[in-house]
């Protein structure tokens, strides 16, 4: 693998990150969401997170000689060599933050997605061009659960205006691009995500307006997921999801 | 098409098991058929949705219906570009789709999805997400069935 090629592997298994971790925590919902219609629906976006993440992983399962496959870097990294954003890794908290949440990056993966399907990187433009297709009908979702609990009693509202405040802070790090994807930047395989972020803004201001909800003051922001720092709620999460492998190494079904 | 007509007519067999009455290839879901060595099948498949679990099973059921046919070497290659559409859905299939109780995917506006049970127009929306990713829950206010919808995508 030259150094490119490592590059591109990183920047696929960051992406897979994002994707298996976000996946999971929508997957925790699974039995327990408040209707049997959200049941359903927090489980296939789930489902679609997850199987972004087996493309992604297994992408660069491909770029080191099938040497390791999907399932290695889902279930033998530890905690500090993932590397996806923190707002995906965030406890699932009450409805209202998983889908204001949700929201916030849907907006943000739509953009995102739109903008790897011009990769020169085949294989991640397809995942991105099928991705596109899926995070339109999450952000439709999401966006009109905004309004309804927005708009609705005096304690949906007042639950979602908690979680936008609460997740405020986490939202720039998706527009930090680093030095890796600086670099694929100029090669033309990675997305600019620091050019994303006026859009995306303008999308969420339309969307708090109409739900009736404040845009946090104040700009604290909290970083580090892309470097392998993240909040102390990952451990717990990989402890869950990775138990069987860690219990019985290499068990197969 | 690659010329292996018999294989193809073999694959016929195969469905997808959330819509057992229309062939993976009826579906878009089989792309091509080849063998590129003596005694090699390879097959492409492209998945409806990224995490669709019925492409494991789908999969699996290509393998053993080609084994029982003395192919034992089976290939299978995922393709992921160009991304499946729903457009691909072949006519008859989306015949047998909607007598099946699903409604086949509708190109533009949502007031034209009829109720596969009475054709009344006048239905409802009530989960974008379905039994499965590819499909959203509609019910029927003329005759308050609730109906798979195949979402376009
Ligand atoms: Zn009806």
């Amino acid at each position: 693998m030259d150094m490119q090629q490592e590059a591109v592997k990183d920047y696929g298994v960051r992406l897979g990150d994002d994707a298996l971790i976000l996946g999971h925590r929508l997957s925790e919902w699974c039995g327990k969401a408040p209707a049997l219609e959200e049941d359903l629906a927090l489980a296939n976006t789930a489902l679609d997170f997850i199987g972004r993440s087996r493309l992604f992983y297994s992408h660069a399962a491909e770029l080191e000689g099938n040497r390791v496959s999907e399932d290695t870097y889902a279930y033998t990294r530890d905690c500090r060599e993932f590397r996806n954003l923190l707002i995906c890794e965030l406890p699932c908290g009450d409805f209202a933050f998983t889908m204001a949440r949700q929201y916030l990056v849907d907006e943000f993966y739509l953009a995102f997605m739109q903008g790897l399907t011009f990769s020169v990187e085949q294989t991640l433009a397809g995942v991105a061009a099928k991705a596109v297709k899926e995070s339109r009908y999450h952000l439709r979702r999401s966006r009109q659960w905004m309004r309804v609990l927005g708009q609705g009693t005096d304690e949906s509202h007042d639950r979602l205006q908690t979680a936008v405040n609460d997740l405020w802070g986490y939202t720039p790090e998706m527009f930090e691009p680093d030095e890796l994807e600086r670099k694929l930047v100029a090669a033309g395989v990675a997305v600019d995500t620091s050019g994303l972020k006026d859009d995306w803004m303008k999308a969420v201001n339309k969307t708090l307006a109409e739900a009736s909800v404040q845009r946090p003051e104040g700009n604290w922001a909290v970083r580090g997921g892309r470097q392998g720092i993240h909040t102390e709620y990952l451990g717990h999460l990989l402890s869950e999801l990775q138990f069987v492998q860690r219990a019985y190494p290499g068990l197969e079904w | 098409m690659s010329p292996v007509p018999s294989l193809w007519t073999l694959l016929d067999a195969v469905k997808d098991p959330e819509i057992p009455v229309v062939s993976i290839w009826e579906l878009g879901i089989l792309q091509d058929i080849c063998q590129p060595d003596e005694g090699v099948v390879r097959v492409k498949l492209t998945p409806t949705y990224s995490g669709c679990p019925a492409m494991d099973v789908i999969a699996e059921d290509i393998v053993r219906t080609l084994e029982c046919s003395g192919y034992p070497q089976v290939e299978i290659e995922r393709s992921l570009s160009p991304a499946w559409s729903s457009t691909w859905i072949l006519p008859n299939a989306r015949r047998r789709m909607r007598n099946f109780g699903i409604v086949p995917p509708v190109a533009d506006s949502a007031n034209s999805i009829a109720c596969p049970q009475c054709d009344s127009t006048e239905t409802l929306l009530v989960s974008e997400f379905g039994s499965t990713a590819c499909k959203a829950l509609y019910r029927c206010s003329s005759c308050g069935e609730p109906f798979d919808y195949f979402k376009p995508i």
